[in-house]
């Protein structure tokens, strides 16, 4: 067994440190998963029961078929948490490490910036700036070749989408300013 | 021989420069996203399903469909070079693919798995052509009880076949039922679960869900990963493949085993990844030389590559002839013919017979056509994995944004991409399998009509899902898969009890 031809090597700098303390376990949020879709359960069961959940002489009410589903997504959480109680904390492992939600929020982040930013500046000025800062700041890739990414890769989805395929994205100033 | 003339015809659709230029591209792209880590499939589907709206319906399942075979093809080659699989159904591709690769045999290891998910997938695209048209006929005379019987089934037959926890899949088929709820009633037009929201009239729109569950999820999870790679360049030289097709005839018999088994688990609900598992497990069991297999072994590609492909195509087969789709990418497909306005179900094959025909003869000539592709451009392919995640992802979520906004143009549709992402980032941490959610969140109107024309039918008598031979039957499979797994270990008790006390009588 050689290992001699291995030619493909990407490297990971910032890549999680395996030995970072957990955040919280898988077990924690089972539970907190669990608690959240019986309220929704609950919601959505009142709600259906509200709109009518029996019988009138058309057949059954619209709230009929989502009020059972309600019941049994209920009844699986229920049952998801009491098996979450009952599980001990150390066999169900950790949910997150901090280095791992670190990476995590640091994509999420973001992607929320970017969807915030996209109804001011529309989709394309916020996308160009999404690719340019992650690349740059996250990935640690050179200033030139970040905004060189980002500007070719921005201007092809606008060529795509706008001009060849006519899907129209929202758009901000700049589009604007260029009369697009 | 009626399938053979109609498939003529719908080579003849298909055989225009513009689609099948629209066929190169899909398999590039699919080969792309099949290959970059944090997508695969479903996730490219669903991403690249807004460039065909404006595409007409033939066009653009040609295009998708190839996007699909290549993201298949494409997953091979990280599986075998990286050891790193691109889709769930990969993962038994990397037990004999990187050892392979390892002894510097990676140019026959890609061979094989091109070839044989070709073969995989020529057998089942051979079963559609000729059972699809027949289930299809068959299932015109299906009232709705029939219909509901069928998707019980089929989603019992998640819950009761699926590995995950059982109370797990529940949450998330009856979530997805739920949310397919949202919104104006279409049989009263009373307003339903949407809260005075005016966002939520519209309802959930099942594609905004199936990009944020599945593309912005796995960039999250993807990112909490170590992202270094390691692997083993490959060109493939054609003294190299023809030694390998060569030696094809040798193993006809575990194609032919994993096809079936590919074909089988396809058309049932929920049995894709299962399909390439059992493949390479059966291929084991039955060798002369089971130790031999993990070190590097030709076959151990064969069997999991034959059956992924085989399943991976077969799960449309269901969806064309029934509209209940076999597969989590199967479902995408089919929330893509509902924008294109077409219905899917038997009528299909009646009422768009190009559409239909057009689609099963691109099935060939994708398959055919992305053989010569990925055999000839694996190098490129392969350096794809320089560029640094750090770039894509980034692209990976304009991409998404663009997909989910151009569905309906809502913004609400980008924060609810958001929050689906969210959600399926937790899901898929703690277990919650996210195919349920999917077929639910797409069949959950007709599953729902279905269910309240038979009760206005036959005014409210539940009676009516046993009212005749087929409905009985279907209803009753489904409910007996429900609670296979008790019906499985009370009647494997019972059997093993039976054959402990023959043995102890046989012993006095």
């Amino acid at each position: 067994m050689s290992n001699t031809d291995i030619e493909i090597v990407v490297d990971d700098p910032t890549a999680p440190e395996a030995d970072s303390p957990a955040v919280t376990s898988t077990r924690v949020v089972e539970i907190v998963v669990s608690l959240l879709l019986l309220a929704l359960a609950l919601t959505l069961g009142w709600d259906n029961w509200r709109t009518g959940a029996a019988w009138d002489s058309t057949g059954p009410q619209a709230g009929y078929f989502p009020f059972y589903l309600s019941v049994i997504l209920g009844g699986a959480s229920l049952y998801g948490l009491v098996t979450a109680f009952l599980s001990r904390s150390e066999a169900t492992g950790t949910f997150v490490t901090q280095a791992q939600l670190r990476r995590v929020l640091a994509v999420f982040v973001p992607t929320l910036l970017f969807c915030l930013a996209m109804q001011f500046l529309g989709l394309y000025v916020a996308s160009f700036l999404l690719i340019a800062a992650f690349m740059r700041m996250v990935g640690k890739i050179a200033l030139w070749k970040s905004l060189l990414t980002a500007f070719v890769f921005t201007a092809v989805m606008f060529v795509t989408f706008d001009i060849a395929f006519d899907v129209i994205m929202p758009k901000g100033p700049l589009e604007a300013a260029l009369g697009r | 021989m009626e399938a053979l003339g109609l498939l003529m015809h719908g080579f003849a659709v298909l055989l225009t420069w513009k689609t099948l230029a629209l066929m190169m591209v899909g398999l590039v792209l699919g080969i792309f996203v099949g290959v970059l880590p944090g997508l695969g499939g479903p996730n490219g589907v669903a991403i690249l399903l807004p460039l065909t709206f404006t595409m007409d319906p033939t066009s653009a399942i040609v295009m998708l469909s190839c996007i699909y075979w290549g993201a298949l093809f494409g997953g091979a080659i990280t599986s075998i070079l990286f050891n790193i699989p691109g889709e769930a159904w990969s993962v038994a591709t990397t037990f004999d693919g990187y050892p392979m690769a390892q002894q510097g045999r990676a140019a026959e290891a890609l061979t094989a798995a091109f070839t044989s998910s070709f073969i995989g997938s020529l057998v089942a695209v051979l079963l559609i052509t000729f059972l699809a048209p027949m289930i299809s006929s068959f299932a015109l005379k299906f009232g709705p009880p029939e219909f509901f019987a069928v998707y019980l089934l089929t989603f019992c037959s998640f819950v009761g076949l699926g590995r995950e926890a059982k109370h797990k899949t529940v949450i998330s088929m009856s979530l997805g039922l739920l949310l397919a709820g949202v919104g104006m009633d279409t049989v009263s037009g009373q307003l339903r679960m949407t809260f005075g929201s005016s966002e939520l009239l519209r309802g959930i729109n099942f594609l905004v869900a199936v990009i944020g569950l599945f593309g912005i999820s796995e960039i999250l999870l993807t990112m909490e990963e170590r992202l270094a790679l390691r692997g083993h360049a490959a060109g493939i030289s054609l003294r190299v493949v023809l030694s390998v097709w060569k030696d094809l005839p040798k193993y006809w018999v575990t194609l032919l085993r994993s096809s079936f088994i590919g074909c089988w688990l396809g058309i049932t609900p929920g049995g894709a990844i299962a399909a390439s598992f059992m493949g390479y497990n059966l291929a084991k069991r039955f060798s002369k030389d089971p130790d031999s297999f993990g070190k590097g072994r030709i076959e151990g590609v064969f069997a999991p590559e034959t059956a992924a492909h085989a399943s991976g195509t077969s799960a449309l087969l269901p969806m064309l002839a029934l509209g209940i789709p076999g597969s989590g990418t199967a479902a995408i497909l089919l929330g893509g013919l509902m924008v294109w306005g077409l219905n899917p179900g038997p009528l299909l094959f009646v009422e768009h017979k190009d559409f239909v025909w057009g689609l099963i003869a691109s099935m060939y000539l994708g398959n055919v056509v992305g053989l010569v592709l990925v055999l000839t451009t694996v190098p490129i392919f392969a350096s794809i994995l320089r560029v640094p995640f750090a770039a894509v992802a980034p692209m990976i979520v304009v991409s998404c944004a663009i997909g989910a906004y151009a569905i309906q143009n809502a913004m609400f549709d980008i924060w609810l991409m958001l929050g689906f992402g969210v959600v399926g980032y937790v899901f898929k941490k703690i277990g919650i399998p996210l195919a349920p959610f999917t077929l639910a969140l797409v069949l959950g109107n007709r599953a729902e009509d279905a269910f309240r024309l038979s009760m206005i039918g036959s005014g409210g008598d539940m009676k009516v899902f046993w009212s005749n031979g087929l409905v009985g039957s279907i209803t009753t499979l489904a409910i007996v898969l429900l609670f296979w797994p008790i019906i499985d270990s009370v009647f494997g008790r019972a059997v093993r009890l039976v054959g402990s006390k023959n043995n102890s009588l046989s012993k006095t």
